[in-house]
Parts: C-alpha cells; structure tokens; sequence
C-alpha cells in the first residue's frame, strides 16, 4: 500500500502551491487546488479503504515505514503510517467531509481579501490531521496534534484585524497547551515504561507490562485523557471552542465540529489498549464525558447566537463521545464520531448559508421564517437537526442509541439517565433553533428582508450531499440485526474491549431503550414546537419566573468569569511582578552590571593607546631587548 | 689587522642602533622614513658578511629579497606621507594620533 503516501503529499502540494505560488496560478487556480488536492486525497483514502476491507479480518493492519526518522540508542522513532480499519474511517471523514467543506468555501469565501490564506491553511490542516489520524506511533501523532492547533489558531484569528477574533485564537492556542502538555507528560511515561512509542508494539505489550488497575496503566491513561479533554473540549478545557466560533463558519464545520475536536476521542479509541487497563480512568471519562454533554447542553437551551448554540451543542456530542469511550464501547464512540462529522459539518454550513444569505447576522432573535427565502437550507437543515436530535432513521438515532445501549448495557444506568436527558435537551435546543430561524413570523428588518437569498450552487450542493450523508449513513451501523452494524464489526480488530462490555443484553432490551430514547427526543421536538411556534409568548414568561436561572444559563455559568479571576488574573498579576522585581533588577542589572564592568576596565586601560607611532614603536623595541635578553642570559 | 666577520657586524650593529635611534627621537616622517631603510640596510650587511664568511650566496640572495620589500615599502610609505601632507599640510609625526579612542 505504498501508495498511501499520497494521502499527505497531495494536500501538502496545495499547500505550497497555495502558499508560495498562489500568484502565479491566480485566484480561479486557488479556487481548484485548494478543493482538489483534498477531494483526490479522499480518493486515495477510498482505495485504501477498499484494500483494507479486503483483507481477513484478523490481518487488517498494514504499516507503511517511510524511514527511521529518530534513530538514538534505544529510541528509534519511524517516519511512518498505519493503516487500519480505524485509521482508515478517519481518513474517509477527514478527506471526504472537508472536501465538501473546501468546495463550500469557495462560494462563502468568494469575496474574501485572504482568500488564498485561507486555502493555505484549511489545505494545511487537511495535511495535520491526516497526519494525526495515520500515524503509527505517539510522536509522529503528537507532530500532527499539536499542527491541527495551531491550523486551528491561524483560522479562529483569520480575521485578526477584529480583537475578538485574534483573542479566540490566542486562548484556543493556550486553553490547549494545557491539554498538549498533559498528553506529552503521557507519552514520556509510556516511553519509560514502554521502551517504545510505536502503537503496535506498546498496545502488545500493554497486557503484560501494565497490571489491571494498576496506578501506571490508571497515569498514562489519566495522562492522555488530558490532552484529549483540551483538544475535545470537554469539561474544565472546553471554554475556548465556543470562542472558536470567530472564526469563518466552514472553520467552524470543518475544524471545530467535524474533524479536529474529535482528535481526542480518535486518541482515546486508538489508545483502548491501555484503557481496558484502567477501569478508574474509564470512568473518570465516562463521568466528565456525561457531565459535559448535560452541562453544555443546559448552556445551548438559551443561547441566541447561531454559532453559538451549535458550539455548545458539539461539545454536549463529544460529551457523548467521551461517554462511549468511558463505559468501553469505543467502537459506538468512533461510530458516533463519524456520524457527527456529517450532520454537525451540516449544520454549520446550513448556519454558515443563512449567515450568508442575512448579510452576516448571526442573532437568531432577528431571523425567522426563513424557509421561504432558503429552501435547500431549510430542507437540510432540518434533515441535520433531525440527525442530531436522534430520531429514526436519520443518523444520529442508531450512533446515540449504541451509545445509550452501551451504557444502559454495561451497568451505568447513572450515565444512561443523564445521557437519555440530554438527549432530551439536545432534540429540544435544536428544534428551538429550527424553529426560531426558518419557522415561524419573520423579526428580521425590512431593509434586510429584501436582501434575503439562497446561496449560490457552490454551497447548496455540498449541503445536499451532507444531507443525504446524515440521512442514511447511520445504516452502516444498523444494531439488532445479528451482522447488522457493519462499523462496529468493522472497527473491531482495531479496538480493544472491556469485560464489563461483554455481557450483552437482549434484543428486546435494545428495542425497548430505542423505542424510549426516540420518544425522549419527540418530547424534545414537541416542546420546542409548542414553546416557539404554537405560544411564543412562553419562554419569555418561563425566563421571567426563573430569572436566576436563566441568567446563569445565559452567562453559560459564569466559566469565563471564573475562569478569569481564579487563572487569568493572578497570572497577569503575578507575571506583572516577576517582570518588575525579576526581570528589571536581576536578569537586567546581571546584563547592564557586566557592561559597566568592561567599560570601567576599558577606561583605566584605554590611556596607553596613545595614537603616537612613535610610543608603540618604543614598546615594540622594549619587547623585542626583553625577548633577546630572555634568551641571551636566561 | 686583518678584517673579520666581528667588524662587519659591529658596523651593521651600529648602524642598525643609529637607525632605531633616529626612528625614536625624530618627529619628521621622511627621517623616520630613511632610518628605517638605515636598519634595512643594516640588516643587509649582515647578510653579506655571513654569506661571504660561510661561503654561501645564501645572504645576497637574501639581500635581493629584502631590497625587494624595502622598495615596495618605500612606495607605500611615500604615499601615505604624501597624503597626510595633503591632508594635514605637514609630516611631523606627533600630530598624526588618529589612532586613538
């Protein structure tokens, strides 16, 4: 399979041909290698995939070794990409949604100055992530984890003249370094424990080096779930992936809905090894995952900014996908990945078409009954929300389902009751957006309502091909059916698995929780109907009465807040006085003291350069009798 | 009394301690300038006198060499005079101390 190396040497040439020549091919030459590069990779990922697929399962892991890229002593590190059915799902998201984003951005980002840049860097974070995704050992993996940050801080700040832009940027930048470093402290102890990085031959010995339970397996795998928690956004690192929605919204589609906020749940799959070695870190996931989706969930429920509800509602999704991972069904959690991947990518392009059409408003309060002016958006858009909220057969009713099945099956009914009630919250925030956008009587301005319009083919078509996505995708993961789910039986040589996952419930069971979970999430819709297309008048009223509440859901809990007296403050604060006390008097006086030493030196000394020939004429003389002498009489 | 190699080099000694003498104490450049070529000279005789006493050609040869050098110097010298003259519309060396801090 050595032609998998195209996969990272296509979006790399857009990227130099983007970045260095982007004069020279012109502005229409950007407009077809930016898309193209990534739709040609998606093409190599299918054959790959294809390759794969046709192997036994048992033997479905190829390793292509480019070169030893670090050779010293005992720590060798190859240049090199695994291909596996897990690594191969990954690179299908990756290539084949971004493609569709990429086409996408050439309409929305037609009358962009940095219309170029932009194809640079979102080719670029094609390259990183693919980078992530096929990687055969930690660092190689860590090299794209810590690229798709920073392509994630240059596209959040892309439009850095607006301070809110380039501030987003900065702390997505910094919110994540605490994760990163987390991750990096993890890799070190693997190494020590290890004697390796590559993936293969640590999750081989993981059994045997690493005791049940034991507190290495528990660090490594606490270590990691750090960096995962910082670049997935989950609680406490979760505050910068709301601001990340400064960026330009196919960003948000791409970057912080479908691909690279899922890196930490591909991590913690490709990592399941260790995991089943830690039960105290696999429910320490699946507690913050759980506490997560409910928490961000609450937050969505009144949000009036577009991106924003959507943000919040990625993070409640990667919550779920956390959840998965904790209670062991790593297969539900990537099955869910990808099944998000397309109707959260959906979403935001469908956001980012009514934004387009608005003239740039974001504020659900000023749009409504939209679905006249923007068929295909409203058709989309709900097919998306129908994804999301779970309901049959759309896509995210047989990915959430597994994962509430999952959950209920392996005994934490705790986390099934949350999840099923953010389920709730999740069909109910989404259809109150739904409803506020496209239904309803129409609050936006009259001198903005002529000006309304669908967005042009470049745009719509990606939309329709994201929607047929949401609407059938979830059959390649059809549950029940013995040899139904495809993705599970697919993913599952590359994954490992709990003894608690073993014990399967019945297939009544499953109907039963699928029949209750799809009646939750009608609840949901039907609320959101009542309270926003039937009475309007309600959710003022209900704001009203818990006004203390509401607030406080409003203020998304005052995280920021906090966050910025108990971290950001005394940081400044301390930083303030170091540089006074530190920086000024010691490393300053150090530098300034050794200059003044010289200097007087210099000056006690400088009197003997005369500038008379004659003076250093004698001193030569003087020099060459005390030489003759020397050797004459001594 | 017959001429040995001693009286050849107390001449070139002396000379040699004339010409380092007039480079110390003399302020005009162009006699600074000649007792260096005086020490050259010098230095010349020596040769020859050890050349004529070792019955080599070695020492002219060397003189050659060194009548080379005294000449390019003397060019070079010339002009740098000629330009601080210009320059300063004098030759005495005490007010040539450019080459200070």
């Amino acid at each position: 399979m050595s032609y998998i190396w195209l996969i990272l040497l296509l979006p790399a040439l857009g990227v130099i041909i983007n970045g260095f020549f982007a004069r020279w091919v012109g502005r229409r030459g950007v407009s077809w290698i930016g898309p193209g590069v990534v739709g040609l990779a998606f093409l190599v990922a299918c054959r790959a995939f294809f390759d794969i697929w046709a192997l036994p399962a048992d033997g479905r892991l190829v390793e292509e070794v480019f070169y030893t890229w670090i050779g010293s002593g005992r720590f060798t590190v190859e240049m090199a990409l695994q291909i596996d059915p897990l690594s191969v799902v990954m690179m299908l998201v990756v290539t084949g949604v971004g493609f569709l984003i990429h086409v996408y951005s050439v309409g929305y980002m037609h009358d962009d100055p940095g219309y170029t840049r932009y194809f640079t860097y979102l080719n670029l974070f094609t390259l990183s992530m693919l980078v992530l995704v096929s990687a055969n050992n930690f660092l190689l993996m860590f090299i794209g984890w810590e690229a798709v940050g920073l392509c994630s801080y240059l596209l959040i700040g892309f439009w850095f003249e607006r301070d809110s832009a380039a501030n987003a940027g900065m702390k997505a930048f910094i919110v994540n370094r605490i994760g990163d470093f987390g991750f990096l402290v993890g890799m070190m102890l693997i190494f020590v424990t290890f004697g390796t990085l590559d993936f293969t031959e640590v999750f081989h010995a993981a059994p045997g080096a690493l005791a049940l339970g034991g507190p290495t397996a528990t660090l490594i795998a606490l270590l990691l779930f750090v960096g995962a928690v910082g670049k997935s956004a989950q609680i406490p690192l979760y505050v910068w992936l709301p601001d990340a929605m400064e960026g330009p919204t196919p960003v948000s589609a791409l970057i912080h809905a479908a691909t690279m906020v899922t890196a930490g749940v591909y991590m913690l799959a490709r990592c399941s090894a260790l995991y089943v070695l830690a039960p105290f870190a696999l429910a320490v996931v699946a507690t913050v995952g759980v506490a997560t989706a409910l928490f961000a969930a609450t937050i969505g429920l009144v949000q009036n900014d577009i991106k924003r509800v959507l943000a919040y509602s990625t993070v409640s999704q990667l919550g779920y996908m956390f959840t998965a991972c904790g209670v062991g069904a790593f297969g539900a959690a990537i099955f869910h990945l990808m099944m998000h991947a397309f109707f959260k990518a959906l979403l935001f392009l469908g956001a980012g078409s009514v934004i387009h059409g608005m003239g740039g408003e974001q504020d659900i309060q000023k749009m409504g009954a939209l679905r006249r002016h923007m068929p295909v958006t409203h058709v989309t858009f709900l097919i998306a929300s129908l994804a999301i909220a779970g309901i049959f057969p759309f896509a995210g009713f047989f990915s959430k389902d597994e994962i509430l099945f999952s959950a209920f099956a392996s005994g934490h009914y705790g986390v099934w009751a949350v999840a099923v009630f953010t389920a709730f919250l999740t069909a109910f925030y989404m259809f109150r957006l739904h409803f506020l956008i496209f239904h309803g009587t129409s609050r936006v301005d009259r001198e903005m309502a002529r000006h309304i319009h669908e967005s042009p083919r470049v745009m719509t078509r990606p939309l329709a091909v994201l929607a047929v996505l949401s609407a059938v995708g979830g059959f390649v993961g059809i549950p029940i059916i013995y040899g139904g789910n495809k993705i599970g039986a697919f993913l599952a040589p590359a994954l490992a698995h709990t003894e608690a996952h073993a014990p399967h419930a019945g297939v009544g069971t499953e109907l039963g929780l699928m029949a209750f979970s799809l009646a939750v999430a009608a609840v949901g819709i039907a609320l959101a109907w009542r309270w926003y297309l039937a009475r309007p008048e309600v959710p003022g009223r209900i704001a009203q009465r818990y006004r203390t509440l509401y607030r406080l859901l409003l203020n998304k809990y005052f995280v920021d807040e906090i966050y910025d007296d108990l971290v950001v403050r005394p940081a400044r604060v301390g930083s303030e006085a170091v540089y006074q006390r530190f920086d000024l008097r010691v490393i300053d006086g150090a530098v300034n003291g050794a200059g003044a030493l010289v200097r007087s030196f210099a000056s006690a000394i400088r009197v003997y350069q005369t500038g008379y020939v004659r003076n250093y004429a004698l001193s030569i003389l003087v020099g060459v009798v005390l030489v003759m002498a020397y050797y004459l009489w001594l | 009394m017959t001429v040995g190699l001693a009286h050849y080099l107390f001449v070139s000694a002396v000379l040699f301690s004339l010409g380092v003498v007039g480079v110390m104490v003399r302020r005009n450049a162009i006699i600074i300038f000649m007792s260096i070529e005086l020490m050259l000279n010098a230095v010349n005789l020596t040769f020859v006198a050890f050349g004529r006493f070792h019955h080599t050609l070695d020492g002219q040869l060397f003189v050659f060499f060194v009548m080379v050098v005294a000449a390019a110097e003397a060019v070079v010298g010339l002009a740098i005079i000629i330009s601080v003259f210009r320059l300063r519309e004098s030759v005495d060396v005490d007010r040539m101390n450019l080459f200070k801090w």
